[in-house]
């Protein structure tokens, strides 16, 4: 009984020293009127907007003169969007076959490097973590990735046309091959990487494999999974784009060998704009996602 | 006789290639139940390693260490150590932290809320429950020792081994840290064995100090007694002649029979 009373008044006679100092420094930025916030936030987005806008708007208006002339090959950024304005403006459209909106395109493409990104994320955490946890399974395996990881990803693509005999399995192995290494390899050097201190605590405390594998390993080497996951995701949008020119169907990849094969220049270049965009998006995702992850480790 | 903690006859050799190198020697020492016996020693006398091979993260080349006359060789919470480095998980609060240790150890014999209480009274003995939802890099060096000491305390250790715990910390963060080990050790009674390589540390916190002399292989030069009464003052002790005479005795011990040698 004496027990949680002992415990009651040591916390209340902490807890009142521990607030007060904290209420104090929250005070003065406090009193900063919302405005000025406001006005601080909108120069701060000013600096980081305005230069790239400036930089865009120069580089148009160099396209547009250098395009200008009657007989030029490539069409000027105003032709480009006279001559898509359908496709900017109607992504939904869908008229059957592969004569469908950008926006179908699009999610056919993510939706091929969801499934072989992911595959590749779980394989490549897990191979890396064999690798780097098992001195022979290094000797053994590392010398293989490193040769495998050579092959360009569109080479893979008639192999895997053969074994599954279909375009879209072969689209998402291609996908998978192409950003599985980096996620392998950033991962062994993570989980290489722990610190012996962390192996001695988990020792000490005696958790079992799969125990260390969840609450040490994978937190301790997240930063560098991160950074193998964030390379994978782009390399796999490169490599979409290319394997959907060769396996056709619906996927931006066919769209813009389409539109090359019917001379369709300003769609190629709407294209890739879009493909551009998604690729950043892509990464910036991971990117956030392994800081919010990562929030504890990074910080130390 | 029996004793609660036994290291009998431990030899440690290290191999690399061809070259063996062996840094403890014979080392034999028996610890009862409830002393505080510190490790002191230049560095590289492989004190470390001997606390290493009793916590059962590093194993002995012959010999072994007993506690309560069972052999003991791998790594476990009934030897939970206190590392220099405090050596907290940094994605983990203060509290997870200390619960990882009290998940594995108490995982039947406490309830989910059993074990919550438990956490929390480990964290309100070194008084850092007011940080329970910090995480390590938002607390001081003084502060993560603490919860170090915090986790390995929660396990309820038969031994609690301290690393040169306060080694990395001030002068005065260092003196808070010690007094708060001596209460601790007056209230709970834990068996403690702590290397050192402060003079006055070992003094002021030991019962027994034990020497070691340089290495390589290093063996136990002498075993000194400490005989001054608990609860032990820091300021009183400064002016104590049997305080000043332990100290004079290890100064001896390091400084003019066991010099460290810097080319070795």
């Amino acid at each position: 009984m004496s027990m949680p009373a002992m415990k009651s008044e040591a916390s209340t006679a902490v807890l009142p020293a521990a607030a007060a100092p904290a209420a104090v420094v929250t005070m003065t930025p406090k009193r900063t009127p919302a405005t000025e916030k406001y006005l601080k936030l909108a120069k701060d987005a000013a600096v980081r907007v305005v230069p790239p806008l400036v930089v865009l708007a120069l580089l148009l208006l160099f396209w547009e003169l250098a395009c200008q002339r009657a007989g030029s090959a490539l069409p000027p950024p105003s032709r480009v969007f006279k001559d898509t304005k359908e496709l900017i403006f109607d992504p939904f459209f869908d008229r059957g076959g592969i004569d469908k909106g950008l926006f179908w395109h699009l999610s056919a493409s993510l939706q091929r490097v969801a499934f072989g990104y992911s595959i590749a994320a779980v394989v490549g955490i897990a191979l890396g973590t064999l690798v780097g946890q098992s001195v022979w399974a290094m000797r053994g395996l590392d010398p293989l990735f490193q040769v495998l990881r050579t092959i360009p990803p569109l080479a893979w693509l008639p192999l895997s046309l053969a074994a599954f005999r279909d375009g879209q399995p072969s689209a998402i192995f291609v996908i998978f091959i192409t950003s599985v290494w980096p996620i392998i390899i950033n991962t062994a050097v993570g989980i290489r990487n722990i610190p012996q201190d962390y192996r001695n605590v988990a020792a000490v405390v005696q958790l079992n494999p799969l125990e260390f594998f969840w609450k040490i390993m994978i937190p301790a080497a997240a930063p560098y999974i991160f950074t193998g996951l964030r390379i994978g995701i782009g390399l796999s949008w490169l490599a979409i784009v290319a394997a959907e020119m060769l396996i056709g169907g619906v996927g931006i990849g066919f769209f813009i060998w389409d539109a090359w094969n019917s001379s369709h220049i300003s769609e190629i270049i709407l294209a890739l704009f879009y493909v551009g965009i998604i690729g950043f998006l892509l990464d910036r995702l991971i990117a956030v996602l392994g800081k919010i992850v990562t929030r504890g480790t990074s910080a130390s | 006789m029996t004793s609660y903690l036994k290291l009998d006859h431990i030899d440690k050799t290290f191999t690399r290639g061809s070259a063996t190198t062996e840094v403890l020697k014979d080392i034999n020492l028996t610890i009862e139940m409830g002393e505080y016996v510190s490790i002191i020693g230049h560095s590289g006398c492989g004190k470390s390693t001997l606390l290493n091979i009793i916590a059962g993260l590093t194993t002995a080349t012959t010999g072994g260490v007993l506690l309560e006359n069972r052999e003991v060789n791998s790594p476990g919470p009934d030897r939970a150590v206190v590392f220099q480095n405090h050596s907290l998980l940094p994605w983990l609060t203060v509290y997870e932290n200390v619960k990882l240790g009290v998940d594995k150890v108490f995982a039947s014999s406490k309830t989910r809320a059993e074990r919550d209480a438990w956490v929390m009274h480990n964290l309100n003995l070194v008084q850092m429950a007011h940080a329970k939802d910090k995480r390590p890099s938002e607390i001081s060096g003084g502060m993560k020792q603490r919860v170090g000491i915090a986790r390995a305390l929660a396990m309820e250790p038969k031994v609690l081994l301290l690393d040169e715990p306060f080694g990395a910390l001030d002068a005065l963060t260092r003196a808070h840290l010690q007094d708060s080990v001596m209460a601790l050790h007056q209230k709970l009674g834990n068996t403690i064995l702590m290397i050192t390589h402060d003079v006055d540390e070992a003094v002021l916190l030991s019962d027994r100090i034990v020497m070691m002399t340089n290495g390589p292989s290093a063996r136990i030069g002498e075993v000194l007694e400490v005989p001054l009464a608990r609860p032990r003052k820091r300021l009183e002790l400064a002016t104590n002649a049997a305080y000043l005479k332990c100290r004079q005795r290890v100064l001896e011990f390091l400084y003019e029979r066991h010099r460290f040698v810097e080319a070795a």
